[in-house]
């Protein structure tokens, strides 16, 4: 049983990492249907700028506590991968507008491999230690442990839900945003400025994606300039499954999916009596969404759409 | 009418004789890590046209093609290995590997064939990821894939009792394996290319471009989509399946390493950069995004001896850095690819006046 409620904390910890990853991956698909393949390379700049203002200001004797240093190191990472976020779109994806599908995808991957080579250039090729900065007493919740680090993870990534929420739906950029998303040539004559909210869009999601890198910097103490792969590929898979283009199906989807992976890697071993081990953990992930996707070909939550001639 | 055919001609004759000298001049010039890299860029020009026959043709986007490389490599290497201790010759285990590599791409297709567009490409590539995956585990209990160390020793191609592993002399001619796998290759690249021309001008290519275009209407034309659609998984499938297999012969080695989601996406690079669809721009891509890395590798470490006097970048860093521009500068100038198909090229000039 606490084997169980165990791997369901785990699973939530991590869970919530993915959807806040994905909620990036998902705008940008709501807005123009094309997968930003360089969103896990802003998740790597988050962490990695955020490891070295803690470090730098460690350094030069700042006597904040632990969990202000770590703010400080985000106020600097989050407008940085905005500014990221930004120029990727400028680069990768606005000059290609109308042209094939496929077309940014491609550049999409080039940018990718240019920021990794660039992460190489500045923090090297090996993993950076996250500074040991940040407590992690654990408690115990009915026989199962989490760290109030944990903790607040889950509860800023819900925050951080609902605040994007609140956005979308209520605020007069969302309802540009979502008016974008249906009809782009539309929603421009009814004023609405097409190219600011597509720059909007991948600015968000970027904040987001800094936010999530520290995390997951935390979570793991440590980061790596190959990061964003991983676990950008893992946050879009929870979009897809969750049905991309919408925002409660890439939270649905990438909680599901932590939960998922956590219990899949620790009940592997008894289900097959032995025969595959943890390490077969991101299997499940896909093997879940391949299944899903064949009873529901537009992800859990997706609309179903029409074949449109 | 004569005139063209005798330029035809010409032009195929010359192309012979410049592919079958290629190996010689340039390893005489340019050395023989210079004759690998073609034989590499060969095995790169089946895959490409591998994908393309899905990606390019039926337009369907799959982000794990490298699964069927992986598995016509390992059923190879499986076939003709010390870890198991059999030894088939090439002649049975590369169709083996290519016929199992098929039948990998029919098991993709048939749970995917009522997804389309961006969730189509996430489930091929979560089955490529799945593929690599037991690879890297299948070691234990039962050892068969050997896991992360992969499988080495892996039997050269033996041709009437001569071993392609190893140099020979030829009257006076001092053959190296990378010359003589160069023939083998070109060979069933060749094979290759007749296929899929001959496959593009027929009922079933007509067929996946009509999907392509418009799945409804060709649905309603009276095509059997699901038929062609797995058609088109096991043909590209079957392709892949046998540069594997040559790609594992020729290395002596293969491991899980070799068959990543990053591999999968250079080779979409190369159809995509090539011009999607169109054979000869594929051939173009594959050749150009094989070779480049290489010859940047030879001229960034010199360079910057030369301007700088000393190594400023890592020239491994460097060269990737420059790839990943290069790609990014490539489709932002084409967008539809360095040699596309006078239809897709109108199509994009269309597409821009509109």
């Amino acid at each position: 049983m606490d084997i169980f409620l165990q791997q369901i904390l785990n699973g939530l910890v991590l869970g919530s990492i993915y959807a806040l990853i994905a909620l990036g991956y998902t705008m940008v698909y709501g807005i123009m249907g094309l997968i930003n393949f360089a969103h896990g390379e802003v998740v790597m700049f988050g962490a990695m700028v955020t490891i070295t203002v803690v470090t730098s200001l460690m350094n030069a004797g700042v006597g904040l506590p632990g969990p202000m240093l770590v703010l400080v190191g985000l106020l600097v990472a989050i407008p940085a991968c905005m500014l990221l976020g930004y120029a990727i779109e400028r680069v990768a994806y606005r000059p290609l507008r109308g042209a094939q599908r496929l077309a940014p995808l491609i550049t999409a991957i080039g940018l990718s491999i240019v920021l990794q080579q660039v992460a190489i250039l500045i923090w090297g090729r090996n993993y950076i230690p996250f500074p040991a900065i940040l407590d992690h007493e654990t408690i115990e919740i009915f026989g199962a442990t989490i760290t109030k680090l944990q903790l607040g993870i889950v509860a800023l990534c819900l925050l951080i839900m609902v605040g994007l929420l609140v956005v979308v739906e209520k605020t007069k950029l969302g309802r540009a945003m979502r008016a974008t998303s249906q009809n782009p040539a539309v929603a421009s004559l009814m004023g609405v400025n097409v190219n600011t909210i597509i720059s909007a869009t991948f600015v968000i999601g970027s904040a987001l994606g800094a936010i999530a890198g520290v995390m997951v910097a935390t979570n793991y103490d440590q980061a790596h300039y190959y990061m964003g792969f991983m676990i950008g590929l893992k946050a879009f898979t929870a979009a897809v499954l969750g049905g991309i283009g919408n925002l409660g199906g890439a939270v649905a989807g990438g909680i599901l999916l932590g939960i998922i992976e956590s219990l899949g890697a620790g009940y592997i071993g008894d289900l097959t009596g032995g025969f595959l081990g943890s390490h077969y953990q991101d299997i499940f992930a896909f093997a879940v969404l391949i299944v899903v996707l064949i009873f529901r070909p537009s992800g859990l939550l997706g609309e179903k759409m029409a074949d449109r001639a | 009418m004569t005139m063209d055919t005798n330029k035809k001609l010409a032009v195929f004759i010359a192309s012979a004789i410049v592919l079958a000298v290629l190996p010689f001049v340039v390893g005489s010039t340019l050395g023989n890590s210079w004759v690998r890299t073609i034989d590499f860029a060969l095995l790169y020009v089946m895959l490409a046209l591998g994908l393309n026959i899905v990606v390019g043709f039926a337009g369907l986007l799959d982000l794990g093609f490298i699964a069927f490389y992986a598995v016509g490599a390992y059923s190879f290497a499986l076939l003709g290995s010390p870890h198991f201790d059999i030894h088939l010759p090439f002649y049975i285990s590369i169709p083996l590997g290519a016929g199992l590599a098929a039948m990998f791409g029919l098991l993709l297709g048939t749970p995917v064939l009522k997804l389309k567009g961006d969730y189509l490409a996430i489930v091929t590539l979560g089955f490529g990821e799945i593929i690599r995956i037991f690879m890297n585990n299948l070691n234990a209990p039962v050892n068969i894939t050997n896991g992360p160390q992969g499988i080495n020793l892996i039997d050269p191609i033996q041709v009437g009792g001569v071993s392609l592993g190893k140099a020979i002399e030829v009257f006076g001619f001092n053959l190296n394996p990378v010359h003589m796998y160069y023939y083998v290759f070109l060979f069933l690249t060749v094979v290759v290319v007749i296929m899929v021309y001959r496959l593009q001008h027929s009922r079933i290519g007509r067929a996946w471009v009509a999907m392509r275009e418009d799945s409804i209407a060709a649905a309603a034309m009276g095509l059997n989509i699901r038929n062609i659609k797995l058609l088109a998984f096991a043909l590209g499938a079957l392709s892949g399946g046998v540069a594997g297999g040559l790609f594992a012969t020729f290395q002596g080695f293969i491991s899980p390493e070799s068959f990543g989601l990053l591999e999968s996406i250079m080779i979409l690079a190369m159809v995509v950069l090539g011009g999607m669809g169109h054979i000869p721009g594929v051939i173009l891509g594959a050749v150009v995004l094989t070779i480049a890395p290489e010859i940047l590798r030879d001229v960034i470490g010199p360079l910057q001896m030369k301007a700088f006097g000393k190594m400023l970048v890592d020239p491994e860093n460097a060269r990737m850095l420059l790839f990943g521009v290069a790609m990014v500068v490539m489709m932002l100038v084409r967008p539809e690819g360095m040699w596309p198909s006078k239809r897709r090229a109108a199509e994009f000039k269309d597409a821009k006046k509109g």
